[in-house]
């Protein structure tokens, strides 16, 4: 019964999702008693190794290989998938990321398992495991067994699951084979530009979005430097990316980044159900909008009916002090 | 160029949806049905590599009867074939059986490039597009932003988002590729369009033609079971900082700090 997380890494960095993924791992290890073990692919893994060995798990596995240096499903599934039918998992985590919604669902095809994306809850009832997502842009919840042949593979939501606290016990490290031909990698990288510093939007404590009432892309500015002095990032509503004010990237909504951070500052946003769908789990929501009745308020924890162009700036200047 | 655009029928986002007296469904009164918004820009693609390459659009969709009307408004944004994958054993098939009929149809219809959306907004589950591509044994690329076939058409480049920016990536055709916000923007129906698709036949495939055996779908095959659905929990009554600017933002400072300790 023994619980597997795949853990992502960024520029020798174990990353914020996988932390979270190994705190709903070690939570159904201690419901079922299973062990809880952790692949890391890539390549030159003695640091990522150590940095995982204080975290609750029992076994970590290094899979390293210049051919796994960068991430691409097929040498991915290559590398992961004899260790698996090796060790036979019932559940496989990983975070919910662009790497863990791609490599996860073609594992479970693969494997022919059992599939959940972005689980922001998991509970135990007698010895059934049920798992809970969002669905309908968050506007419900729906809870799911699974059955069949196993692993069944997860991806963990960011942000809802707590980093995992450091354990006194130091995990157990092993080196595996890895066989990976290069001929049977079909998708070549030729380049990566960088689009975003450090965590993107739905991994940010902090997030400044600006809509419809920006007015115009300067503005954002504006919200840039609330973001900076806040240690936050800045989004968008849908209104203001179909503006053409801010990049598609950046976009929260239905359509667009499903974000839940500590602190989500919305700046003349009135609150469409498409935006609220993807922010409407932040811990504290201000909202700053100069239409009392704008549906943003109904969900916000703290409001300031006004105009943006004179509250914000004043906020800068409060924080300064 | 056979190109394949994959797509689904979601409930418009913009309404409200109750769950029904079973608990663990929707209640599909009065719900307005759309293309999936993501699909669409699969099919918007699709066109357009048509437009430079040449060849030829279908558009296939996999549900009940009313999904006729999404294959009907593609065939009027000017795909040239819809397929309507249908029959009452699909019913409550997972989205790895929803990827295995789907690779049914896909082989049967031939292809060299497999569109779809990188994932539906009704669960978001975003499986069947990866799966089919496994299911296919063709490589695929998830969320791209950008997508470019060779003069050759044997080698597509494609430009896909990941979590801190863009990835390059190429891979040989056919290979299937999941289509993230920002690509396009979907074209309206013109009116000729729209008279055009009215008359057009729409291909049905049923179990008997896919050749798919029942025990590897619907619900007795599914490895997932949706046993209930609720409403989120609602969130707790907020407060209007009263005031001029400076108050009400030193107020707010101060609650941040202080009662919600989130700075």
């Amino acid at each position: 019964m023994s619980v597997w997380i795949i853990a992502e890494h960024k520029a020798g960095i174990i990353t914020d999702g996988t932390l979270e993924a190994i705190s709903a791992g070690r939570l159904i290890s201690a419901l079922t008693g299973g062990k809880l073990s952790a692949a890391i692919l890539g390549n030159n893994l003695d640091a990522l190794a150590d940095m995982l060995s204080g975290t609750g798990i029992n076994d970590i596995y290094l899979l390293d290989s210049p051919l796994l240096s960068q991430y691409t499903s097929d040498a991915y599934i290559a590398g992961i998938e004899p260790l698996i039918k090796l060790h036979k998992p019932f559940l496989i985590l990983m975070p919910s990321t662009c790497l863990g919604r791609d490599l996860a669902p073609k594992l479970a095809a693969r494997l022919k398992t059992a599939y959940l994306s972005d689980v922001n809850s998991i509970e135990m009832t007698g010895s059934e495991i049920f798992f809970s997502r969002p669905v309908y842009g968050s506007r419900l919840v729906s809870t799911l067994t699974c059955s069949g042949e196993r692993p069944w593979i997860v991806t963990i939501r960011p942000r809802a699951f707590e980093k995992t606290e450091a354990a006194q016990k130091k995990a157990k490290t092993e080196n595996q084979p890895v066989h990976i031909s290069p001929s049977s990698l079909r998708t070549v990288i030729k380049g990566f530009e960088q689009t975003q510093k450090g965590a993107g939007l739905t991994e940010a404590d902090i997030i400044i979005s600006g809509g419809r009432g920006m007015k115009d892309a300067e503005n954002f500015k504006m919200l840039g430097r609330l973001a900076k002095i806040l240690g936050g990032v800045v989004g968008a509503s849908g209104a203001a990316v179909d503006a053409g004010w801010m990049p598609h990237s950046a976009q929260v909504g239905q359509t667009g980044k499903v974000v839940s951070p500590k602190l989500y500052i919305a700046c003349g946003i009135s609150g469409a159900p498409q935006h609220l769908a993807g922010m409407s789990t932040s811990k504290c929501i201000v909202a700053i909008n100069k239409d009392p009745d704008a549906p943003i308020f109904k969900i916000a924890d703290y409001g300031i009916v006004g105009d943006l162009f004179e509250v914000v700036p004043m906020l800068i200047e409060q924080l300064k002090k | 160029m056979n190109i394949l655009a994959l797509i689904k029928q979601v409930p418009d986002t913009s309404i409200s949806l109750k769950i029904n007296a079973g608990g663990a469904d929707i209640e599909y009164r009065d719900i307005l049905w759309v293309i999936n918004p993501y699909d669409e820009y699969a099919v918007e693609e699709a066109l357009h590599i048509k437009e430079r390459h040449g060849g030829s659009v279908t558009v296939v969709s996999m549900g009940p009867d009313r999904t006729a009307d999404i294959i009907r408004s593609s065939l009027a944004m000017g795909a040239d074939e819809g397929v309507h994958v249908k029959d009452a054993i699909f019913n409550g098939s997972d989205a790895y059986s929803t990827a295995l009929i789907l690779s049914k149809a896909a082989a049967l219809l031939g292809f060299d490039i497999i569109l779809c959306g990188k994932q539906a907004v009704d669960d978001g589950w975003g499986q069947v597009g990866p799966a089919l591509a496994e299911i296919l044994n063709i490589p695929s690329v998830s969320s791209i932003l950008k997508l470019e076939i060779s003069e050759d058409k044997k080698i597509a480049a494609a430009t896909r988002e990941v979590d801190e920016g863009l990835e390059m990536v190429e891979v040989s055709l056919p290979a299937l590729f999941t289509v993230q916000q920002g690509i396009n923007k979907p074209r309206y129906a013109s009116l000729p369009g729209i008279m055009k698709a009215k008359k057009k036949e729409i291909r049905i495939l049923d179990a008997g033609a896919l050749g798919i055996s029942p025990n590897e779908i619907g619900r007795e095959a599914s490895r997932v079971e949706l046993r209930k659905l609720s409403y989120p929990p609602e969130r707790k009554k907020g407060k209007i900082l009263q005031g001029d600017s400076k108050t009400a933002t030193g107020e707010l400072v101060n609650l941040l700090r202080n009662e919600a300790k989130v700075i």
